[in-house]
């Protein structure tokens, strides 16, 4: 079998498995008593092993095959989890995550399992001794509404159930059929109807696995079971059923009392491997062929269920973007042709594009945007791991996690903000006992925050730890050289603050004993710089500290209002506008050189956007009325003289090009409007000083 | 063993320039340009290529010649260098030819009064035709651009 070309899909399911198995695993750690959780875990862990098979990555899958066999005995109440056996489990994924690395990286998925195999075994045996998987029946019973829902597989409920015994008390016969198409099997959904037509007209079909929907579709591989009930003899049921053309085989088990438990715990077993084969065919074919057959088993799978998405490449999403910005400019052509040649058909065709294209445009535009959560989501994992090392209790509290970033951006933050939630975990929160000394409870907490403001995302790590020492930072700076003892005199506390991103300055002399881990703030600044962001840092000694970074969203939609100077247009961000309106020109005044305006009683100053910009057709000294924008950073406020405002829209981010974002203070980026023209939009925050 | 180059001709007043053909992305016809504040004058702004935003200079400005008014044939040559990628506004842009290397010069001190930092050679295609190249590194050098900028403030 060829399988480079399922290479990539598979790394990213098992990218994606790894993910949810990590974050059910944090749940589970929560609420250790939800057996539904450990479904969860336990399908995603069966599915991962099942792809790794067929991929013959050997030991992924030998050693999904141990945690399968440990949440096996989990989910069916025979050991409850520890610590011991949650360490162990998260052990395994941080190995299977380094093995897919492997993969990522060109090899065969390798990696020395046998310490955690043998530790996976030992808990198997260890405790709960004789309770392996085959052996624990009474329990499996007792919980098979849920094995059954979860796979999907052929455990009978408690009617159907009490349906076969009732039969067999009645004098009827029952009996479980397996039925095998035949490899070449053209029509397989066709010759089940007639296996299912010869049954239905013998006795009544009480249970079929996969269900009678999915076997129409041809939703099964080879085999279907059923378990029915009749009079007829089973000589003649084999006979009657074997008569179908292209049927293999076909196994009948006669049921009794006695059996009717015991064969159901043999068909589950048989369930689990025919649906290991499917489940994985599936999970390798899906993305390739949408209509690959997905069996039963994985529709019922409750919140956990993956997205349906399909992975593109980003730069096709780029040249998607671009081209889509050529149909708009033809599109304008095309309107401006069809008022010019009056006939009634092209303006309606050409109004119906223009509908359909301003459709298009959103999901373009929006097709690139991924929440930050991607990043997010591996942090519960990282701090819980962290605080336990550090002997730590610490709560991440994650908020805004669906916040909207470029895709590149992403891409990109994740290693600053790792290191910055460590330095908070490692520096800033102290320990259980230091915290109690202080008069704080003694979990510590990690602020998690992402969202918008302006055409700018903020994510801010804030701790209620112990805060930076302002002189001990001092001292050391002065040490190493990086201020000197006069310059330091000067320095505002904000500015001692920053001093920490410095290059050579190690956090672990600022505020904590514990050893950094060599990587200095300076690398973390420099990469956010290098994103064409900023951080900064605030703190309160002894009450926490808070790091706050803003991100530009190099490629993102923005809704701004556009506005008109002259000839020229300009958009501004509308998040950051207050008000708009018009004042006469006479309420304009000066105040030592600055004009300003009377603004809901408070004064604020007034800048002309023409005067900034050195408009060369516009001049609203000329007005009598102006129309005014009130744009707002923080607690500042600033109105903004312009000629006209043309309206809202929703605007594309593009940057203006390397050659000119050296020194472009008033201006953010550019937009290209529907007509092809390019606008400046203008960057609110330099216009409050 | 003189080694054969393909060059874009392009003119700014009587003088022809060529530009390596691999520097060059492609030639547009003039289209709208959004003025950019706060630049250069040379910088004539921005335009719109094919959904990517592409600043623009004018050549002229940029070597300091005296501007004219652009024709019909004026074009706007994109050229990419140096991790950059901009526009060039010429005259007229309507030839490709081939260049031994052997047959290039290193510039003289002046040559129609573009210092000569911005120029890689002159090539003398024909007896009566001289060709100067373009050394595309120091035309898009941007240190310059940025002390232009803090000069303009």
């Amino acid at each position: 079998m060829e399988m480079n070309q399922y290479l990539s899909i598979f790394i990213d399911e098992a990218n994606d498995h790894l993910q949810s198995l990590n974050e059910k695993m944090l749940q589970l750690e929560q609420q250790p008593e939800d057996i539904s959780i450990v479904q969860v875990i336990f399908r995603s862990a069966h599915t991962l092993k099942g792809m790794s098979a067929t991929m013959e990555f050997k030991d992924l899958a030998a050693l999904t095959h141990e945690m399968e066999n440990v949440l096996d005995l989990v989910r069916n109440s025979k050991l409850s989890m520890n610590s011991h056996i949650f360490d162990t489990l998260f052990k395994c994924l941080d190995a299977l995550e380094a093995m897919v690395q492997d993969v990522i990286d060109g090899g065969m998925g390798t990696g020395d399992v046998q310490d955690l195999v043998v530790t996976l075994q030992g808990i198997v045996k260890g405790d709960v001794g004789a309770t392996a998987p085959a052996t624990s029946q009474s329990t499996a019973k007792s919980s098979s509404g849920t094995i059954g829902s979860a796979r999907g597989s052929i455990q009978l409920d408690q009617y159907q159930r009490s349906i076969l015994s009732q039969s067999l008390e009645g004098g009827h016969s029952a009996f479980y059929i397996e039925v095998m198409v035949r490899e070449d099997c053209v029509l397989k959904a066709a010759r089940a109807y007639m296996v299912f037509d010869v049954l239905e007209r013998n006795g009544e079909v009480v249970k079929s696995y996969p269900s009678v929907q999915d076997i129409e579709q041809e939703k099964f591989e080879r085999s279907f079971s059923v378990y029915y009930i009749t009079q007829v003899d089973e000589a003649s049921l084999q006979e009657s059923i074997s008569r179908v053309s292209e049927i293999e085989s076909v196994t009948l088990v006669k049921l009794d009392q006695g059996s009717l438990s015991e064969l159901e715990e043999t068909a589950t077993n048989q369930q689990i491997k025919e649906e290991a084969k499917q489940e994985t065919a599936a999970a390798i074919a899906k993305p390739v062929d949408g209509t690959a057959a997905r069996p039963a088993a994985s529709a019922p799978s409750s919140g956990s269920a993956a997205p349906r998405t399909i992975r593109v490449d980003i730069e096709r999403l780029d040249s998607l973007m671009n081209l889509f910005s050529e149909l708009l400019i033809d599109r304008v052509r095309l309107e401006q042709l069809a008022s010019e040649v009056h006939r009634n058909d092209l303006t309606e065709t050409v109004e119906h594009m223009a509908r359909v294209s301003t459709d298009l445009q959103n999901i373009v535009l929006k097709l690139r945007m991924v929440p930050v959560e991607s990043v997010f989501n591996r942090f519960p994992r990282m701090v819980r791991d962290l605080a336990k090392s550090l002997d730590k209790k610490v709560d991440l509290i994650i908020t805004g996690a669906e916040t909207e970033l470029d895709r590149t951006v992403i891409d990109e933050i994740g290693d600053p903000l790792v290191h910055l939630i460590r330095n908070a975990v490692d520096h800033g929160i102290e320990s259980i006992s230091d915290r109690v000394k202080a008069g704080k409870s003694e979990t510590g907490t990690v602020n998690l925050r992402a969202f918008h403001s302006g055409n700018h995302v903020f994510i801010e790590i804030e701790e209620d730890g112990k805060g930076i020492n302002r002189d001990k930072v001092l001292e050391t700076a002065i040490k190493r050289g990086v201020v000197t003892p006069d310059e330091a005199k000067k320095l505002t506390d904000d500015d001692i603050n920053m001093l920490i991103f410095a290059a050579g300055f190690s956090t672990a002399d600022i505020v904590s004993d514990i050893s950094g881990r060599g990587v200095g703030l300076d690398v973390v600044r420099s990469k956010i710089i290098a994103l064409g962001g900023h951080v900064s840092v605030t703190s309160k000694y002894g009450a926490g500290t808070k790091f706050s970074i803003q991100l530009p969203l190099t490629l993102s939609i923005i809704t701004a209002m556009m506005i008109k100077l002259g000839s020229e247009k300009y958009a501004f961000p509308l998040s950051s506008i207050v008000e708009t309106g018009s004042i006469p020109r006479s309420s304009i005044r000066s105040l030592h050189g600055t004009s300003i305006i009377d603004y809901r009683n408070s004064i604020i100053p007034v800048v002309s956007l023409s005067q900034l910009v050195d408009c060369p057709d516009f001049n609203d000294e000329q007005e009598e009325e102006s129309e005014l924008l009130i744009v707002r950073k923080g607690d500042k406020m600033v109105g903004v003289l312009v000629d006209e405002f043309i309206g809202q829209s929703e605007i594309v981010l593009k940057p203006l090009g390397k050659y000119l974002s050296s020194n472009l203070g008033l201006v953010s980026g550019a937009t290209i409007l529907g007509d092809g023209y390019v606008a400046l939009i203008i960057d609110p925050n330099a216009l409050i000083k | 063993m003189a080694e054969e180059m393909k060059v874009i001709v392009f003119t700014l007043g009587k003088e022809e320039y060529g530009i390596e053909v691999d520097k060059v992305r492609t030639i547009e016809r003039l289209t709208s340009i959004t003025r950019v504040p706060k630049t250069p004058e040379f910088v004539k702004g921005v335009i719109n290529l094919r959904g990517v935003v592409i600043p623009v200079i004018d050549l002229r400005g940029r070597f300091g010649l005296p501007e004219s008014d652009l024709g019909e044939n004026a074009r706007i040559i994109i050229v990419a260098a140096n991790d950059l990628e901009v526009g060039f506004i010429v005259d007229s842009a309507n030839d490709v030819i081939d260049v031994m290397s052997d047959t290039i010069e290193s510039p003289p001190e002046v040559v129609g009064g573009i210092r000569a930092k911005y120029l890689s050679g002159v090539a003398k295609v024909s007896e009566t035709r001289l060709l100067i190249l373009l050394n595309l590194s120091e035309v898009l050098n941007r240190g310059e651009i940025i002390q232009l900028e803090q000069l303009g403030e």
